[in-house]
């Protein structure tokens, strides 16, 4: 299993360090339309061929992959941001109306798929990626909260939590300085997998025109482009369709690999 | 038994009261008045305002969010701002097309997952359950849209064994079946991926319960200890997943029907939001809700069903 965390990382590390590069260096420019070289298929000038515009593929991925990244990135941090302290809140008030009122309304969020709060606030606000981002990051909030939650709730039974509380602290000052760090573990191998989603969720919502707008390059709006161009340039659909596979894939393979790896229990049982 | 169903029913009534409120304020707070955005720069102001009333837009908005409620409760949507025709026909024109679409993958989704499921847990560790994990790992990466795209590639373009999109209606059955099933395999594929692995480690930890060890000391063989006892204490999780999975497939309809060029649902919502129809936008997004909460409370009954512990929980 060490494997697949070693892969998992390779992956991930290989579509950061090409995110970054990206803001230095990319083999062409991403708006530079070339309608002589255009759907050319991969060869030594192009390293994955050009689009119908005559746009290097490789340098539109390496864009799209910091789009992709900043849009899950900050969607993740706004679901930890809320969804932590909720969580937090709820299981110090277990069973009160505080910790009700939470989880009632982590349900109701759950109603809406993060597609339907998307289509929601592009249809008051317009699409763009920063709609996108509040869209995914509003659906992250409800799994944090429960995750948070359950982790804590069995905390709150332990002896050194009782310990702490004889010596006075305040459930607040507990739940920051004794909860929160014993639930990093989960939080951390969580982010990693609503990473991936936010990255699957980026690509769909910018797939259907509610993502980034042209002329931000976007893996979702490469494949809607080139859907009317399969027959003619398969490439053109096919590569950034597998950018998005491997990228989230990697990022699947670190979340699991690092639950086995932070988690003692997960050792002894082969999965 | 009562009870529990009168305590989920309370709470069903109160998500749904709740979310018609939240999409009613969001779609209220909407810029831009759908009168002045139909008759355009240059609207009379009494032409304007005619309109208004015709819409019903210069009803107070407690008022109108009353009428919207209680409109739909007798199955009444409103009328679309642009085509004048009642939502509801809109709707259900529409429904018949994703419905059939959500049901067919979901089906399909369970179909592969169950014997996928049982064959990994059966064979855990060894090379079938280590290849069935690596199989769905990658069909979990899989973005549905995307795999849809390889699928109208191969058996569209290249194969020609099924069209590359459109949909001919329910007058010809056989045809309307045949231009959903790419769309279902598209759909279907990915949340089958994620069935299996629920359900294979549902029953990996029902395989560690003492209550297997007593079957298997009374002489079941694994596989009957697994069929027997097994599956039937693993179904709780899955069956949380599968009414999870529902909201996902409708949702993800959505998306496949634009690559598929579907009239369902997800194209009438589009369209509306480009033509600023609000009031379309607003019914089908409560519809979408609507059909998650009930879902997950049917599947919440269904738990009472299957473990009588929960029963008395509530």
């Amino acid at each position: 299993m060490k494997l697949s965390l070693m892969l998992g990382a390779m992956l991930t590390a290989l579509f950061l360090g090409a995110a970054l590069l990206s803001f230095l260096w990319t083999p062409a420019e991403v708006t530079g339309v070339n309608i002589a070289a255009r759907l050319r298929v991969p060869d030594g000038t192009n390293l994955l061929g050009t689009d119908h515009f005559g746009r290097d593929i490789l340098s539109m991925i390496m864009v799209g992959a910091r789009t992709s990244i900043s849009v899950a990135v900050i969607a993740v941090g706004i679901g930890m941001g809320l969804g932590v302290p909720l969580g937090l809140a709820a299981a110090a008030r277990a069973g009160g109306w505080l910790d009700e009122l939470i989880m009632r309304g982590n349900d109701l969020v759950f109603a809406f798929p993060s597609l339907v709060i998307a289509i929601l606030i592009t249809a008051v606000f317009g699409p763009g990626a920063v709609n996108a981002i509040i869209a995914i990051g509003i659906f992250n909030i409800p799994v944090f909260a429960r995750l948070t939650r359950s982790g804590a709730l069995s905390l709150w039974q332990r002896d050194f939590i009782l310990a702490a509380r004889v010596a006075g602290k305040s459930r607040i000052r507990i739940s920051a300085e004794h909860i929160l760090p014993n639930v990093t573990n989960l939080l951390i191998v969580q982010g990693t997998i609503q990473f991936s989603l936010g990255i699957l969720a980026e690509a769909g919502l910018s797939y259907v025109g509610l993502g980034a707008q042209p002329p931000t390059p976007s893996w979702g709006r490469m494949l809607a482009e080139a859907q009317t161009m399969v027959a003619l340039a398969p490439h053109v659909a096919v590569i950034p369709g597998m950018a998005i596979v491997l990228m989230v894939l990697g990022l699947n393979l670190l979340g699991d690999g690092l639950r086995d790896a932070l988690d003692p229990r997960m050792r002894q049982r082969p999965t | 038994m009562l009870r529990y169903f009168l305590s989920r029913l309370t709470s069903l009534a109160i998500s749904l009261l709740v979310a018609s409120v939240v999409i009613f304020l969001v779609v209220e707070v909407a810029p831009g008045d759908p009168a002045s955005y139909m008759l355009g720069l240059n609207a009379q102001p009494d032409t304007l305002a005619a309109l208004r009333t015709e819409l019903g837009l210069d009803v107070p908005k407690p008022e109108r969010y009353v009428d919207w409620v209680t409109g739909m409760l007798s199955g009444d949507f409103g009328m679309s701002y642009t085509y004048r025709t009642p939502v509801a026909q809109m709707v259900a024109d529409r429904l018949w097309v994703s419905l059939p679409l959500a049901l067919l993958a979901l089906s399909l989704a369970v179909l592969i997952a169950f014997p996928a499921g049982l064959f990994a847990a059966s064979r855990r560790g060894r090379p079938g359950d280590i290849g069935v994990m690596a199989a769905t790992q990658l069909g979990i990466a899989l973005p549905n849209f995307w795999f849809a795209m390889l699928l109208v590639m191969v058996f569209a373009i290249s194969l020609r064994w099924f069209g590359a999109g459109g949909f001919p209606g329910w007058a010809e059955p056989v045809a309307a079946l045949r231009a959903l099933t790419l769309p279902a395999v598209a759909l279907a594929l990915p949340q089958a991926a994620i069935l299996t692995r629920v359900l294979r480690s549902a029953l990996l930890d029902t395989l560690d319960e003492d209550y297997i060890r007593t079957a298997r000391a009374k002489g079941l063989s694994r596989r009957q200890a697994l069929w027997r006892h097994a599956l039937r204490n693993a179904l709780i999780p899955v069956l949380t997943i599968i009414g999870l999975q529902f909201s996902f497939l409708l949702a993800g309809a959505i998306i496949i029907e634009q690559v598929f060029f579907l009239p369902g649902l997800g194209r009438l919502i589009f369209q509306s939001i480009s033509q600023r129809d609000l009031i379309v936008v607003e019914s089908v997004v409560m519809l979408l809700v609507f059909a998650v909460i009930l879902v997950n409370f049917l599947v919440d009954l269904a738990y009472g069903a299957v473990d009588p512990r929960l029963r008395s929980r509530a």
